[in-house]
C-alpha cells in the first residue's frame, strides 16, 4: 500500500541545527528511511525539491477551529484542511467553543474529529475556568490525562480578571506540569475598544484600547509566573513594551515564552484608515513603531514563537458597521508567507531562525516529543514534512482558502514563499499545493500513534 | 468630495475635502439661503431626483434639516428611522442599502452611531452618500455650516481664533471642525480636562488650554459642545456642577469679558450646564442662525453632489 516518498534535492533544515544543505529524504511506512545525498529511487512516488527547503511540518501554538458549537465559521475538517495547505502538522486550538473545550469530553471531541480528517494533528487546548468564566478553575488533570492530553490552558479572550484565580491556577498548573497561556489584557481600559489607541483612531473616532491595557496584563501575569514558578506562555503580543516586560523578565530566569502573529509583525494602525473590518483583531493592529518593537524581539529571541491566532468569521459576521465586527482574522493559509517576505526577505530573521519559531520552539514549548513529534529530519523519526519554495511569488486570493472563512486583510497581497507538499505521518496530504483527496477509513491507525493514548473510540463515533 | 469608480459623488469627511471646496460651497450655500428668504422657497434644481434620509441614530435638527434643503431643492425625499425601518428587525445595512439602490434613489444621506458606516455604505449601494453624522467620526455639514455662520457674522475665516469647549473626545462635530477651520487657515483651541481629549489630538492641529479663562481672552469664537451625563458615569469629570464651574459659560465669565466673542453650540443646548440659560438667551440668534444656515449649507451640499453635470 505504502510505496513510499522520495523527496530529491531540497535543502534541509533540521532542528537542533538548522540549515543542513541539500540531500534526499526518503519516507516510507510513515517515517523519514533515510536522509542522504543522492538516494535512488526505486518505485516511490518522487518529488522534485531542487530550489526548495524541506523543513519540518510547522505547529500552530493557537488557532480556533470553532467546533463545537461554531461550525459555520470552521470546524475541524475544513480547519485542517486549511492547516495542511499552509504547511502545518499540528494546531493547537483555543477552547472558546461552544461548549467550552474545559473537560475531557469537550477535549476528547475535538482530538478525535482532528484523528478523523487525518490530515494534521488538532491538539486543544484547554480552559482555565470552567465555561471560561473566570471563576472556577476547570480540571486541568483530567484533560491532561485524557486522549487529547491537553497541556496548555487558556481563557483566551476572557482573560482572568480575578488575579487570585490566575494565581492559584498557575499553582495548580505548575503541580500538573502543565502550561498557562495568557492573552494578557487589562479588560477595564479596552472595554468597547475596536482599534489601537493612538493617533489613527482620533482620527478615525473609534474607541481605543491602549497599548497599556495588554502592557498591564502581561505585568500582572508575569509576576504571578515569578511568583508561582508555572511556565507561561504569552499569547499575541503587540505591543513595545509587552517585548520589553518579556525581555526583562527572562533575563532574570522566569520561565516564560511568547509569540507574535503574521498580521501584527505584517502591519500597523495607519491601516485603518480604510475602516476595513478585516484589520479589526484583538489584540488590534498597534502603531509602526509597536510593529519596530515586535521586529526587533524577533531578531534577538525575545519572541520565541510565530502562531497565527486564527480567527476564522462568517462574511456577515465581517461585512457590517467596524463596531458590530467580529474581532480576528484567519492565518493557516498566508503565515508561512508572511514570514518569508515580512521577516526573512527584510533579513529581520535568517530562513533557519524563521522555521525554528514555527517548528522547533512551538514543538517544545509544547513538549511535543511526548506526542512523537520532532522538528528535526532524521532516520527513523515520524515523517511530517512540509516542502517549500521559499522564491515563488503568489497572489494571496482567499477564494481558494480551504478555511471556510474569508477575513484576511492580506488578500490581493503579493508574497514570496509557497508550501508546496506536506507530508503528514508518511502520508503526501498536499501535493503541488493542492489537498490530496484520499479514500475514506484509511486512517484508522493512525488512532494509536499517540504512545499513551488507549483509543477506545469506535469509528464515526461523534462524527 | 470623493468621487467613485461609478462616478458618484460622495460627502463623507471633511478629511476628503480642500480648502477650495470647502470655500467654493460656502458661496454656493449663501445663494441657497437666498431662497429661503423668497415667499416661495423652492427651485427646481434637483426635480425627478430621489434622496433617502437614513437616520439610524436619533436626531431631529439634522433630519429636518436634510429633509427641508432637499424638498427646497425639489427632490424627492424618503426616510427611514431605526425603528421605521428593517434594520430594528435585524436586517443588516448592508442589505438595508441594497434595498434603497433597488428602488432607484439618488442620494443616501445616513446618520449612524457606528465611525465608518457612512464610507462602508459608499461600498454597497449604486448612488452619491452623505454623511450626516457617523459615530465619533466625523460631521461634515455640521462644520460646513458652522464655518457659514462665522464667515457671515465676523467676515472672514483665515487667522480666525477658534476656542471649542467641552467633550472633544466623543464629539464628531469637534473633529470635522477641526479639520475644516485648519483648511481654511483659521486657529483652533481645544479647552478641555485631559480626559475629555482623544489621544494626540495635537497632532491634528490644534493647541490645548485647561483653562476657559485664557480660551476666552484669546478667541473670536466660542464653540461649546453639548455635555452628557453619561460621561461623569465614565469618570470622564466628577460632576455637572463641577463641569459647570470649571467650564461652563457663566453670567458672571461672560459679564466680565471685555470683548465677547461670537458664541456658537451645535444644538441641542443643555442650559445650566455648558451655558448659564440667561447667556444663552443673548447669543440664541446666532445658534438659531446655525440651524437657518444648515439648511443652505445641505442644499449647497446635494446640489454640488446631484446637480449640474455630475449624478
Amino acid at each position: 500500500m505504502d510505496e513510499g516518498i522520495l523527496i530529491k534535492g531540497g535543502r534541509i533544515i533540521s532542528f537542533p541545527g538548522g540549515l543542513r544543505g541539500e540531500a534526499d529524504v526518503l519516507v516510507r511506512g510513515g517515517v523519514i528511511s533515510r536522509v542522504e545525498r543522492g538516494i535512488m529511487p526505486s518505485g516511490e512516488e518522487v518529488i522534485d525539491a531542487s530550489g526548495c527547503l524541506v523543513t519540518p511540518g510547522l505547529v500552530d501554538l493557537h488557532a480556533h477551529l470553532r467546533e463545537p458549537g461554531m461550525e459555520y465559521k470552521e470546524d475541524v475538517a475544513s480547519g485542517s484542511r486549511a492547516a495542511v495547505c499552509g504547511g502545518y502538522s499540528a494546531v493547537f486550538c483555543m477552547p472558546n467553543t461552544e461548549p467550552a473545550i474545559d473537560n475531557s469530553s469537550v477535549a476528547e471531541y475535538v482530538f478525535d474529529r482532528g484523528v478523523d480528517e487525518g490530515l494534521c494533528m488538532v491538539l486543544p487546548h484547554g480552559a482555565i475556568t470552567q465555561g471560561r468564566r473566570g471563576e472556577a478553575l476547570a480540571p486541568m488533570g483530567e484533560m491532561g490525562s485524557c486522549r487529547a492530553h491537553v497541556m496548555g490552558f487558556s481563557d483566551d479572550g476572557n482573560p482572568l480578571v480575578d488575579s487570585e484565580i490566575m494565581r492559584r491556577a498557575m499553582e495548580y498548573a505548575r503541580s500538573m506540569g502543565a502550561l498557562i497561556i495568557s492573552h494578557s489584557e487589562e479588560k477595564s481600559l479596552s472595554a468597547g475598544g475596536q482599534m489601537n489607541e493612538g493617533y489613527y483612531s482620533t482620527f478615525l473616532g473609534l474607541r481605543g484600547m491602549p497599548a497599556e491595557s495588554e502592557q498591564i496584563g502581561v505585568y500582572r501575569d508575569l509576576c504571578l509566573a515569578e511568583k508561582t514558578g508555572a511556565r507561561l506562555h504569552l499569547a499575541h503580543l503587540s505591543t513595545a513594551g509587552s517585548v520589553e516586560l518579556v525581555r526583562t523578565f527572562k533575563r532574570r530566569g522566569i520561565p516564560v515564552t511568547c509569540e507574535v502573529t503574521p498580521h501584527h509583525f505584517s502591519l500597523n494602525d495607519s491601516e485603518l484608515l480604510s475602516y476595513d473590518t478585516s484589520l479589526k483583531m484583538n489584540p488590534p493592529l498597534r502603531s509602526a513603531a509597536n510593529v519596530e518593537a515586535l521586529l526587533e524581539g524577533l531578531a534577538d529571541g525575545t519572541i520565541d514563537a510565530i502562531a497565527t491566532d486564527h480567527a476564522p468569521h462568517a462574511l456577515h459576521e465581517k461585512e457590517t458597521e467596524f463596531d458590530a465586527a467580529e474581532f480576528g482574522v484567519v492565518g493557516l493559509e498566508t503565515c508561512l508567507a508572511l514570514v518569508v517576505t515580512k521577516l526573512v526577505e527584510t533579513g529581520v530573521l535568517s530562513i533557519e531562525d524563521a522555521i525554528s519559531k514555527l517548528t522547533a520552539v512551538p514543538a517544545r514549548i509544547m513538549e511535543m516529543e511526548r506526542r512523537d513529534y520532532r522538528a528535526r529530519i532524521q532516520e527513523g523519526d515520524p515523517a511530517n514534512l512540509v516542502v517549500v519554495n521559499p522564491e515563488i511569488e503568489w497572489t494571496i486570493d482567499p477564494l481558494v482558502f480551504k478555511s471556510r472563512s474569508r477575513n484576511t486583510p492580506f488578500a490581493g497581497w503579493k508574497v514570496r514563499g509557497k508550501v508546496l507538499h506536506t507530508i503528514f505521518r508518511g502520508r503526501m496530504v498536499v501535493q503541488d499545493g493542492e489537498l490530496v483527496m484520499r479514500p475514506p477509513g484509511v486512517n484508522e491507525e493512525d488512532k494509536t500513534i499517540v504512545p499513551t493514548a488507549a483509543s477506545g473510540r469506535g469509528a464515526g463515533e461523534g462524527g | 468630495m470623493n468621487e467613485d469608480v461609478n462616478g458618484h459623488r460622495h460627502l463623507l469627511a471633511i478629511a476628503d475635502v480642500d480648502r477650495d471646496f470647502i470655500i467654493s460651497l460656502l458661496d454656493s450655500a449663501r445663494s441657497f439661503a437666498e431662497v429661503s428668504t423668497r415667499p416661495i422657497k423652492k427651485v427646481p434644481a434637483l426635480r425627478g431626483r430621489t434622496i433617502a434620509n437614513l437616520f439610524l441614530e436619533p436626531s431631529t435638527r439634522t433630519r429636518i434639516s436634510f429633509e427641508l434643503a432637499a424638498k427646497r431643492l425639489s427632490a424627492d425625499v424618503i426616510s427611514f428611522s431605526r425603528t421605521t425601518s428593517s434594520i430594528s428587525k435585524g436586517e443588516s445595512l448592508k442589505d438595508t442599502a441594497k434595498t434603497l439602490v433597488a428602488m432607484g434613489v439618488d442620494a443616501v444621506v445616513i446618520r449612524h452611531s457606528s465611525a465608518g458606516a457612512p464610507k462602508m455604505l459608499t461600498g454597497w449601494v449604486d448612488c452619491s452618500v452623505v454623511n450626516a453624522g457617523d459615530g465619533m467620526h466625523e460631521h461634515p455639514t455640521q462644520a460646513l455650516l458652522d464655518l457659514f455662520t462665522m464667515r457671515e457674522r465676523l467676515g472672514h475665516l483665515e487667522g480666525l481664533k477658534v476656542a471649542i469647549v467641552g467633550d472633544i473626545d466623543h464629539s464628531r462635530v469637534a473633529r470635522s471642525n477641526i479639520q475644516a477651520l485648519n483648511k481654511v487657515g483659521a486657529e483652533v483651541l481645544l479647552v478641555a480636562p485631559r480626559s475629555l481629549l482623544p489621544e494626540r489630538i495635537e497632532e491634528m492641529g490644534v493647541d490645548i488650554t485647561g483653562s476657559l479663562e485664557q480660551a476666552l481672552e484669546w478667541c473670536d469664537v466660542l464653540y461649546l459642545l453639548r455635555i452628557q451625563l453619561e460621561r461623569v458615569e465614565e469618570s470622564r469629570f466628577p460632576s455637572l456642577r463641577e463641569y459647570t464651574l470649571q467650564y461652563g459659560l457663566t453670567k458672571p465669565r461672560w459679564q466680565n469679558l471685555k470683548r465677547k466673542p461670537l458664541v456658537m453650540h451645535p444644538g441641542p443646548m443643555n442650559r445650566g450646564v455648558e451655558i448659564e440659560s440667561s447667556v444663552a438667551d443673548e447669543v440664541e440668534s446666532v445658534i438659531t442662525g446655525q440651524v437657518t444656515a444648515g439648511v443652505a449649507v445641505r442644499m449647497a451640499v446635494l446640489y454640488e453632489l446631484l446637480g449640474g453635470s455630475h449624478g
